[in-house]
């Protein structure tokens, strides 16, 4: 998501066209834009995920498919919700226009508060551990509601500050965002692999951190009952990677 | 002023071409514009010089595939022919070649070892060394030559292959690719339940058809983050055209009809909304690869890059992310000799060999196995 320019042929969606507070934009992926901005009052903070039309694609279709992908982005944010599994709520949404927000979520990514911890702090290495260990719990229960994620990486998880826990910035409860990837499913082969994808972007994005990994699986074990075989079918994903080595 | 000829039967087309790098050093110009000024990118003079670049294409009747063995004798009966042909046409001695580059792979074996064998053949009688050149590097280098982009995210398509490329550190490393079968073997498979006839391809009548196609019908659509799969649309679309009336039967009781307008289903209705679909699929992922590794440009190239439909969605995406799309025509698109001899003398300008006894071919050979050392 490097230098791309901001595309000014999109036009807003009402409600937010004719909204008071300023749309921020924060980060542009290749599907849709994220935004800071209020959903219906101004004291209701909002992520505001546009996924504007595809020009290239025939109307038909990109109507089809906007509709499919923010109708299961949503219904997998209200499923896990409804499970107990933390992520932004679900405030409204328009898939003939596109967009879908989301409720605000305070406190930064697990990748800033990861790469800005201080080592050299006495105990350091055991918060740090706690944290993996949440984040394993974060993701066993999202395994155990019937979702992987797809994509999942320290950038894709929020620590949200717990109001009376002391400022340390690797406290805090783990919010897992962007389910534009995540699908619906009971099978052990899809969990391992987005735990491999876990594990391949965690050791590329904290190479000094990797040695904490086996905390996640650890934290994994402890929340989720179908862990057992998710792990042993890890081990199979590790040995062949997640492509294949052939061409056909 | 190194000269290579190179020689490519990976599938059912046999190349033979002989190209020119103009400077000893740098091989490929573009690398060397961009560094000294970024201003002009614009070379002045031709960065390689194409001698000469024939092809002959094994066409199978319509409604069947080329079979490996039926394809290694095609290239078997043409090859002499054709490198005496671009021999002369390039009007080039002997003595004046530096080396003979193949295809090592990947590809069909059959027809992969009749060139190979070709090659080690003429390797020996002129006393030349032998390059091996993967196919797909082939593709790349040339496209980025002929079209002067820089490091462009590429899109290799073809019957055999479907992947997204992105260079960096050496390696031209897949971003996405088929999860099944390649896009152009979709295409081609479909062609067959139609009795589209292969000649000149499969692919470049049904983007003829698809020009008259209106109704877009549903398909399924089957991205995975940067990969894609076709089998699930090709058992669609093949069901699809079953459907069809045949010629000589009586015209269905009640005929398949567009729900909207209530025009009759057509072959290029069906042709259509499998171009539509797929190359949705393609642009999709090759823009998410554009904003993984944050780049503007983008090449097309493979069998299947020349199809203007394609090229045209990419434009319109490309342009949306402040970059443009790169393409070649069907001399550079489509499998050629050239382009083998192209990423043979790179690779021979870095020292590269490829000893008698290591000049077997392989099918499967992936892109990031390649070490490309002439990029910095």
């Amino acid at each position: 998501m490097a230098a791309d320019p901001l595309p000014t042929s999109h036009a807003l969606p009402s409600p937010f066209s004719t909204s008071t507070t300023p749309l921020t934009l924060i980060a542009q992926g290749a599907e849709a834009l994220l935004y800071h901005t209020t959903f219906l009052s101004p004291t209701t903070p909002c992520a505001l995920k546009i996924r504007p039309a595809k020009p290239w694609r025939h109307p038909t279709l990109d109507k089809r498919l906007t509709r499919q992908r923010i109708l299961a982005e949503a219904r997998v944010l209200v499923k896990c919700l409804r499970e107990g599994v933390a992520v932004p709520a679900v405030l409204g949404l328009d898939w003939e226009t596109g967009w879908m927000a989301m409720q605000w979520i305070d406190g930064g990514s697990v990748k800033e508060a990861v790469r800005g911890r201080d080592v050299s702090v006495n105990g350091a290495d055991g918060v740090l551990k706690g944290l993996m260990r949440r984040i394993g719990r974060a993701v066993g229960g999202l395994h155990a509601a019937g979702v992987v994620h797809g994509d999942l990486t320290t950038s894709n998880m929020m620590l949200r500050p717990i109001a009376g826990e002391t400022a340390d910035r690797l406290r805090g409860e783990i919010v897992l965002i962007d389910f534009g990837l995540a699908t619906q499913t009971v099978q052990e082969e899809d969990r391992a692999v987005d735990l491999y994808v876990l594990e391949r972007a965690f050791g590329s994005t904290h190479p000094r951190e990797e040695g904490t990994f086996p905390e996640v699986l650890e934290g994994y074990r402890e929340v989720f009952k179908g862990a057992k075989g998710t792990l042993r079918r890890l081990e199979e994903v590790r040995m062949r990677g997640r492509k294949k080595s052939m061409v056909g | 002023m190194p000269i290579a000829i190179g020689l490519e039967g990976s599938a059912n087309k046999l190349g033979v071409g002989i190209i020119l790098h103009p400077a000893s050093t740098p091989p490929s110009p573009h690398d060397s514009v961009h560094s000294s000024s970024s201003a002009h990118t614009k070379p002045t003079s031709p960065p390689v010089h194409i001698l000469s670049n024939i092809r002959h294409t094994f066409v199978s009747p319509p409604g069947t595939g080329f079979l490996p063995k039926d394809t290694a004798a095609h290239h078997r009966r043409w090859v002499v022919r054709l490198v005496k042909q671009a021999m002369k046409q390039a009007n080039v001695r002997i003595e004046d070649i530096d080396c003979v580059c193949f295809t090592k792979g990947p590809g069909m074996g059959a027809p992969l070892n009749a060139v190979a064998i070709a090659a080690r053949t003429i390797a020996q009688l002129w006393d030349l060394p032998l390059i091996g050149v993967n196919h797909c590097v082939g593709h790349i280098e040339m496209g980025r030559a002929i079209t002067g982009a820089d490091n462009p995210v590429v899109l290799y398509v073809s019957g055999g292959n479907t992947q997204v490329i992105a260079y960096s550190a050496q390696r031209y490393r897949i971003f996405g690719e088929a999860l099944d079968i390649a896009v152009g073997n979709c295409l081609d498979r479909f062609a067959r339940v139609l009795n589209i006839s292969n000649d000149p391809a499969p692919g470049y009548n049904i983007e003829q058809l698809a020009k008259n196609g209106k109704c877009l019908l549903e398909l399924p659509y089957a991205v995975k983050g940067m990969d894609v799969s076709f089998s699930g649309i090709l058992a669609r679309v093949e069901e699809m055209g079953r459907k069809l009336p045949q010629p000589g039967t009586p015209e269905p009781a009640e005929p398949w009809v567009d729900p909207d307008t209530g025009a009759t289903i057509t072959s290029a209705d069906i042709c259509f909304t499998l171009q539509e679909t797929v190359f949705a699929m393609l642009v999709e992922i090759t823009e998410r690869a554009m904003a993984h590794v944050g780049a503007s440009q983008v090449l097309i190239v493979g069998g299947v890059g020349c199809n203007e439909r394609l090229q045209d969605m990419m434009g319109l995406m490309a342009r949306e992310r402040g970059g443009s799309v790169y393409a070649t025509d069907e001399r550079f698109c489509i499998d050629n000799g050239i382009m083998i001899a192209h990423a043979g003398l790179l690779a021979w300008g870095k020292g590269f060999k490829t000893s008698l006894e290591d000049s077997g071919t392989t099918q499967r050979f992936r892109t990031d196995e390649v070490l490309i050392d002439w990029r910095d």
